[in-house]
């Protein structure tokens, strides 16, 4: 039977090669699914791995898709690297839409495009804010940040709903619980003519060049890294537990926040319920997929971005239910948990043992010891 | 299922010997932990095993209590082959072990933590009345049921023993016994074994302490290197034979020059502080002052307030009064870290994986925790220059590594510690605090350690050691002080201080001494 033995140090190689095993470990999952479900295996894959890159302008919808993740996921990298957990991104990207939405409101045909930046930053301020009320409650009571993140979700979800049914209603909605569409000239910036890609993703890469030369080339990076890693090595070089907690909730509530504004005033357009689309929490795997890597998670927001195209299309095209994008998330964040096992363990068959095994001896010898 | 004994030899009046092991062999990837190895022990010996940190010792009493699975040999108890295949099927032929790291529950009494082990037929009652009978049987005094919090370390030295020989052991595996017991301490715990002994239970006794192996045990078998090298009767050889089988040759003697000291570097005025958590000690009334020049020593039991203390003084604990600690006539005590570095003090403390340096970070990397040098004013990192400095203090402190890039948690305890503590002296400190500076780490490095101190101490920097080990303080502190209870003694010269005062000043009788002194002056 093979057994799992503790590696004398942990593997390198492994450590990038467990989320390419965990991939395939969940398409594999995903077909034995698929099969079950009487469908053909075949096309389901196509759906979900060749379908999002078959044309450029599916190549575009899936960029649309991954810029939030990935957004919300460097963030979380920063977050999750000083072992602080914020679990509530999707609270702070909540609360930076209706921020951003908030500015985009004002907005009238005549307002300059100067309005874009400042949506940008409302959105960035509200997601902050919203995180760095976790961080408050946790430097001055040590409140658990990941119950309190986490029930901020549903208090930001809240927020909003109380605000598209009633103050910020469009009075000539119908009575949808929406706000009016926004102005035109609030509208991110598209990239090109025919694919709704806009400036977001130039933002998102340039966080990507950030917060690799944060982590590897600066003191502040190290200081914050430490924290994570050892919380008493911190202590005794002197590096301050509370700048990198404010830092990482800040942080990634900022970016949670800007993903959120980039979403309503790009391709939204408009405040409504279904703001929240699960991006928050999903960008939680990307983070983890990617390995807290600026580079890696750029590859798994594109992974996770072909899940959520991949559900939706499996929905119109095979009728499968629109939860099959959470089965697929949860498959690949499970695997990857499992296959992390690797990293600091490696699997051995076990050889026969040549001992001869002889029986203790019995219980009046152990007497007689005595 | 048959039963293949195959009596393998018998002694003393056909008594098979108690454990035999033969050719007992495992390997590490990259480390041969145990080559070949055979000892034997007989019925009512105590028997000690010797060797330098990192020798095998602790590899080989895991293989024979159970916990790691040896790649080829065999073990015979009593005549008989058995396979051990954990620590559940050592316990049931006899086998107990007391781990140097003690494995209670702080919140549970000592009857609770007991019966956590024991089979669960047992009722807390009758657990509480074995515990009572046991501890009288051998002398060690033990209430069951009091919290493990409130005992000191070597009350639960003693719930180990007695926990260990609750099971009816024939064989007690004891690993660093008396690394936390006070040398009076030390007297009255080897009694114990010798009665027990005495009723034929077998002890394999680690240890690196020669003088007690030469006092305690009958039998000796000294590895070198995941070898044997070398069997005799501990009490036919000299200390010096013995550190000859241990490591081969006899430690270079440390020269030492005539003390020279400056002014005060490090001032501590009456500093009382609360302590942080539950199970801590409060510091209490503690003054002491280190001059440039000098090295001073703080001995004591582990647990008698050290932690706190170094913690205040390190400045990773700025609870205490400002003008409490006085460094270099500031006053820090509420001052962090990065501001006492800037006044030239420079801590190691005694955790190197974790806190003196971070596992998971290479050699260069752990550099910054206490040197900006690499950091540009913008706070740049110059890779370059952190390459080069990291580079030299590898070369400048002989450590054995693959260079600055090297994860900290590859090297061994003894080069991160040559690493760490050259880190440290290479900053040009004007007060150096070094904790436990050669705990777990083997005798070359710890020789070398030891000359880089008094060399720093020469070169003028005030040096402050917290030791455990008695026979290191003797050597190289040109002063002592005695922690016992969260409070320290007066300082003693070096040529005053002998193991018995020093002994009874570890359980905080220097007090006694004082009075008597002051009843005495009044008379």
């Amino acid at each position: 039977m093979p057994v799992l033995e503790v590696r004398p140090q942990s593997s390198l190689f492994w450590s990038y090669a467990s989320p390419v095993l965990a991939l395939l470990i969940t398409v594999l999952i995903g077909v034995l699914l698929f099969v079950a479900l009487g469908k053909d295996p075949v096309k389901g894959l196509q759906v979900f791995f060749w379908e999002p890159i078959r044309s450029p302008y599916a190549v575009g919808e899936l960029l649309v898709k991954a810029t939030p993740l990935l957004i919300i996921a460097l963030g979380l990298a920063v977050c999750f690297r000083s072992n602080v957990w914020n679990i509530g991104a999707e609270g702070q990207f909540v609360m930076g839409a209706v921020a951003a939405g908030g500015i985009a409101l004002l907005a009238e045909k005549t307002t300059g495009a100067w309005i874009v930046p400042a949506i940008l930053l409302a959105g960035i301020l509200g997601g902050m804010a919203w995180a760095g009320l976790t961080a408050l409650l946790r430097d001055r009571f040590n409140a658990n940040e990941i119950l309190v993140s986490l029930m901020l979700v549903y208090v930001a979800d809240m927020i909003l709903s109380y605000l598209v049914f009633g103050p910020w209603k469009d009075p000539n909605g119908y009575n949808f619980p929406q706000t009016k569409t926004f102005e035109a000239v609030t509208q991110i910036p598209r990239l090109m003519q025919g694919s709704r890609v806009n400036i977001g993703i130039i933002l998102a890469l340039f966080g990507v060049v950030a917060l690799w030369l944060f982590l590897f080339r600066t003191y502040a990076g190290f200081r914050h890294e430490v924290s994570g890693l050892a919380p008493a090595a911190a202590r005794y070089a002197g590096f301050s537990s509370r700048i990198a907690l404010w830092l990482a909730l800040l942080t990634s509530g900022g970016a949670a926040g800007l993903a959120g504004a980039l979403e309503v005033a790009g391709p939204i357009g408009q405040l409504t319920p279904y703001v929240p689309a699960g991006y928050g929490f999903a960008a939680i795997i990307v983070a983890f997929v990617g390995r807290l890597h600026p580079v890696g998670v750029v590859f798994s927001a594109i992974l996770m971005s072909m899940f959520y195209i991949g559900g939706e299309l499996a929905q119109s095209r095979m009728g499968l239910p629109k939860s099959i994008t959470g089965v697929f998330q949860g498959l690949l964040l499970f695997s990857l948990l499992g296959c992390d096992t690797l990293i600091a363990y490696r699997l051995r068959l076990a050889k026969a043992i040549t001992m001869p095994v002889a029986t203790p001896p019995s219980s009046d010898v152990l007497k007689g010891a005595h | 299922m048959p039963n293949t004994t195959t009596v393998i030899s018998q002694d003393f009046a056909g008594v098979p010997p108690r454990l035999q092991l033969f050719g007992i062999t495992k390997t590490y990837p990259g480390v041969v932990a145990n080559r070949d190895i055979s000892l034997t022990v007989q019925p009512g010996e105590i028997h000690a095993v010797l060797g330098e940190n990192g020798a095998g010792k602790s590899t080989l009493m895991k293989i024979i209590y159970g916990a790691v699975k040896a790649d080829a040999g065999s073990l015979v108890m009593d005549g008989q082959r058995v396979a051990v295949r954990n620590p559940g099927e050592a316990r049931a032929l006899g086998i107990s072990m007391v781990f140097q790291h003690f494995s209670l529950f702080d919140t549970l009494t000592v009857a609770e933590n007991v019966w956590l082990g024991l089979s669960s037929k047992l009722s807390l009652a009758e657990v509480s009345q074995r515990i009572l009978q046991t501890a009288e049987a051998y002398g060690l005094p033990i209430e069951p049921a009091r919290p493990v919090h409130t005992l000191g370390v070597s009350e639960r030295q003693r719930v180990e023993i007695v926990r260990a020989l609750l099971t009816n052991p024939r064989l007690l595996i004891l690993d660093e016994p008396t690394s936390v017991l006070t040398p009076q301490a030390v007297e009255s715990f080897f009694v114990t074994l010798r009665k027990l002994a005495s009723q034929g239970c077998s002890i394999l006794y680690i240890s690196h302490k020669l003088h007690e192996i030469r006092a305690l045990c009958t039998a000796c078998t000294v590895l070198r290197g995941g070898e044997v090298s070398g069997e005799c009767d501990p009490r036919n050889e000299s200390n010096a034979s013995l550190s000859r089988l241990m490591i081969g040759a006899e430690p270079p003697a440390l020269v030492h020059r005539l003390v020279n000291t400056g002014a005060v570097v490090l001032d501590v005025r009456q500093l009382d502080l609360q302590k942080e958590d539950q199970f801590g000690v409060d510091l209490l009334q503690v003054t002491l002052q280190v001059c440039a020049g000098e090295v001073v020593g703080v001995a004591g039991v582990s647990g008698n307030g050290q932690k706190e203390l170094l913690y205040a003084l390190s400045g990773e604990d700025t609870r205490a009064v400002a003008d409490a600690i006085v460094v270099r006539g500031q006053p820090a005590g509420r001052m962090g870290p990065r501001r006492r570095r800037a006044l030239g003090l420079h801590f190691v403390p005694e955790e190197r994986l974790g806190r003196g340096a971070v596992p998971s970070l290479s050699l260069a990397r752990n550099l910054m925790l206490t040197r900006r040098e690499a950091i540009g004013q913008s706070g740049w990192l110059d890779r370059g220059k952190l390459q080069a400095q990291a580079a030299r203090i590898i070369a400048g402190f002989g450590v054995k590594s693959g260079g600055p890039q090297a994860h900290a948690k590859s090297l061994s305890g003894g080069n991160l510690q040559k690493f760490i503590i050259g880190r440290e002296i290479d900053a040009k400190p004007a007060l150096l605090i070094v904790s436990q500076p050669t705990w777990g780490v083997d005798v070359g490095a710890a020789v070398q350690i030891r000359g880089e101190l008094l060399r720093l101490r020469d070169a003028g920097c005030a040096v402050l050691v917290v030791s455990e080990e008695l026979d290191e303080l003797f050597e190289i502190s040109d002063r002592l002080y005695v922690m016992a209870n969260g409070r320290l003694s007066p300082s003693l010269p070096r040529a005053k201080a002998t193991v018995e005062l020093v002994g009874q000043w570890m359980s905080g009788l220097w007090m006694q001494d004082r009075h008597a002194e002051a009843q005495h002056a009044s008379a």
